[in-house]
């Protein structure tokens, strides 16, 4: 141990600096503010919640299940959910139907396959784009684009094409952007040396899309796609151009081409046009449908989550 | 896989100064290359590197960083198609075959060219998957169980696996996913093996293991390895490429193949100056 006289000072100047005194002002100042910003979202975000279980809870205590099994109805007493759930559930399942295999097959051409040129790089742009544009204007494009081609093979049902399919068709639109945008990101976070090591071995681009990047991807991509799909079970502005029934309409015990292509409802819709009655009786049964959508909702984000951690267990 | 015989060369392994072995310069070249120059779109990375690669030998690249090793060795089996901006010109010929002509397949010759990379890559799956998935996919119809453990058996890993083939190969040491790259790369029975320095992160027993490896290997397989390791080069390697940086007036820096000779030759007695002052620069 050799001291020199210098030590000491240094030894002072270390602490002094170490210790921080009074030079976080700022930063604390910042950190609070941040923490503010995050309390009043959550703030407002219980309000509402609070106000809609404070509104709908009663109906859904009272009713149980009698209020997801009965039927649409003018009268508050009866009504119930039934073909808004059902409708919600097919529809949603339509579009996974047609949004997945076209949103998952472009993204894999996109960042598998295309060449990077300009042209690429434009179509990506674009896609981005396309995400961002309001649901309102995919709702004017079904309207205008699938309700006709649904009437013009024959789907149009009793109500002219303004069905489910066209509904489906046109959500599958709204979602695939966004569908497109998610499994390229999950793709493109396959590192890059597995597929050297495939490609190493003597594997074809297919086998190496097949075997080790969609292997890899797929918890990404299953979470995402499960995600853009809560975003089509809640949207409503485009359906109800595309005729999803705002009043009440009985199906009884129609098989599922009726359904698919007669009138039909959501549930999102029906929350709106409950939410514009006057009856004091329908806002607590609209509280009561949000409700139960918001439960769907946060399972189906659960699901993923929970997929997603099974897939990625593996290894 | 000690019992092995090895060839009069192998055996008179007395490294650096070893004899060169006189049935060496009738072996049959494998890879003519000439030529050859590499561009990642306006770079030229690498240019005029002419070599031949003769049958069950051990070529050695050495150089700086950057002078373009990694880049000349994916050329060997069409890796740099892979990526999008790269342009090989001048020729490599492989049994007199151009592999860059018309009519080759890559993937077929990725078949016959195995590869293994700088960093350890195994697939994310089980260790056994990661040997069986090549000679799968090239519709091998005979004993794979047999197959995958003689793979690891001659990458000196078996013993350290053989209870845990269905494990992740992820749950493996750099060291020993290093060897399980290369029982990867020879379990497709590849007639080439380029090995991207494979021991760069890997102790010096790791290293002396997969060294001892490729002196085995040889006997079966032609071995290209890129190192940084000089001694290394001198230790294992029959043939030696130097290649250097040039840097020019626009300060692009060029590889260029600066000599090519034996081992012994560039280790004892180079022809070029840039060549001695590299090598006992590193040596101190
Ligand atoms: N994919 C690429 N795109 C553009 N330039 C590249 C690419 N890969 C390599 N290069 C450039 O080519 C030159 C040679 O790179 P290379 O990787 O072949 O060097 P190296 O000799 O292997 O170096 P090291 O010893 O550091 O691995 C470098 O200047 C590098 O920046
Ligand atoms: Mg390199």
């Amino acid at each position: 141990m050799v001291s020199t006289p210098r030590s000491a000072g240094t030894a002072d100047m270390v602490r002094a600096s170490i210790s921080g005194r009074g030079s976080r002002k700022g930063g604390k100042v910042f950190e609070y503010s941040l923490l503010a910003s995050l309390m009043v979202a959550l703030l407002f975000l219980a309000i509402l919640l609070a106000d809609i279980f404070r509104q709908g809870l009663g109906v859904l205590f009272d009713r149980g299940l009698d209020f997801v099994t009965s039927p649409l109805s003018l009268n508050p007493e009866t009504a119930g959910i039934w073909q808004s759930l059902t409708g919600s559930v097919l529809l949603t399942i339509l579009v996974a139907l047609i949004a997945f295999p076209i949103g998952i097959g472009s993204a894999i051409y996109l960042e598998e396959y295309a060449p990077d040129t300009r042209f690429t790089r434009f179509i990506n742009t674009n896609i981005r784009n396309l995400a961002g544009v309001p649901s309102i204007v995919y709702g004017i494009l079904g309207l205008t684009m699938f309700v006709t081609f649904t009437r013009s093979i024959g789907l149009g049902g009793g109500v002219n094409g303004r069905n489910m399919i066209a509904a489906g068709l046109t959500l599958a639109v709204l979602v695939l952007p966004i569908v497109i945008i998610t499994a390229a990101e999950a793709l493109r976070a396959v590192p890059n040396s597995i597929r050297e090591a495939a490609f190493g071995v003597g594997a074809t681009r297919w086998e190496v899309v097949r075997y080790h990047v969609l292997p890899s991807a797929a918890p990404g991509i299953l979470t995402g796609t499960v995600l853009t799909l809560a975003r089509a079970f809640g949207e409503t502005a485009p359906l109800l151009l595309v005729g999803a029934a705002t009043g009440f309409f009985t199906t009884g015990n129609a098989g599922l081409l009726e359904q698919t292509t007669g009138p039909y409802t959501a549930l999102p819709v029906t929350v709106f046009s409950w939410a514009r009655q006057p009856d004091a009786q329908f806002r607590e049964l609209t509280a009561a449908a949000i409700i139960v959508l918001l439960v769907l909702l946060l399972t189906a984000n659960a699901a993923a989550v929970i997929l997603r951690n099974r897939f990625e267990r593996r290894w | 896989m000690t019992e092995t015989p090895r060839s009069e060369s192998s055996l008179s392994v007395q490294a650096p100064g070893r004899g060169t072995g006189r049935s060496r310069s009738e072996r049959p070249i494998i890879f003519d290359v000439q030529g050859l120059a590499v561009n990642y779109g306006d770079f030229t990375a690498v240019a005029g590197v002419d070599i031949d690669i003769r049958q069950n030998e051990i070529t050695a690249f050495i150089g700086p960083s950057g002078c373009g090793k990694t880049t000349v060795l994916r050329c060997f089996n069409r890796m740099n198609d892979l990526i999008e901006t790269a342009r090989v010109s001048g020729s490599i010929e492989y049994h007199g075959v151009d592999l860059y002509g018309e009519g080759v397949d890559p993937v077929e010759v990725r078949r016959r060219i195995g590869m293994v990379f700088q960093k350890p890559n195994p697939f994310p799956k089980s260790i056994y998957d990661n040997i069986a998935f090549g000679p799968k996919i090239a519709g091998f119809k005979g004993d794979m169980d047999e197959l995958v453990e003689q793979s690891l058996r001659r990458a000196a890993i078996w013993d350290e696996v053989k209870d845990k083939l269905q494990d992740s190969a992820f749950a493996l040491s750099g060291g020993q996913q290093q060897r399980l790259c290369i029982a990867r790369a020879i379990a497709t029975s590849p007639d080439v093996v380029l090995m991207d320095e494979p021991c760069s992160a890997l102790d010096p027993i790791a290293t002396l293991r997969i060294e001892e490896l490729m002196m085995e290997l040889k006997e079966d397989y032609t071995i290209l390895i890129v190192t940084h390791n000089m001694q290394q080069a001198a230790r294992v390697s029959d043939r030696t490429a130097f290649f250097t940086v040039d840097v020019g007036d626009t300060g692009m820096r060029t590889g260029r193949l600066v000599e090519f000779d034996d081992t012994d030759k560039i280790f004892v007695n180079p022809s070029e100056q840039q060549t001695e002052d590299y090598i006992t620069g590193r040596f101190g």
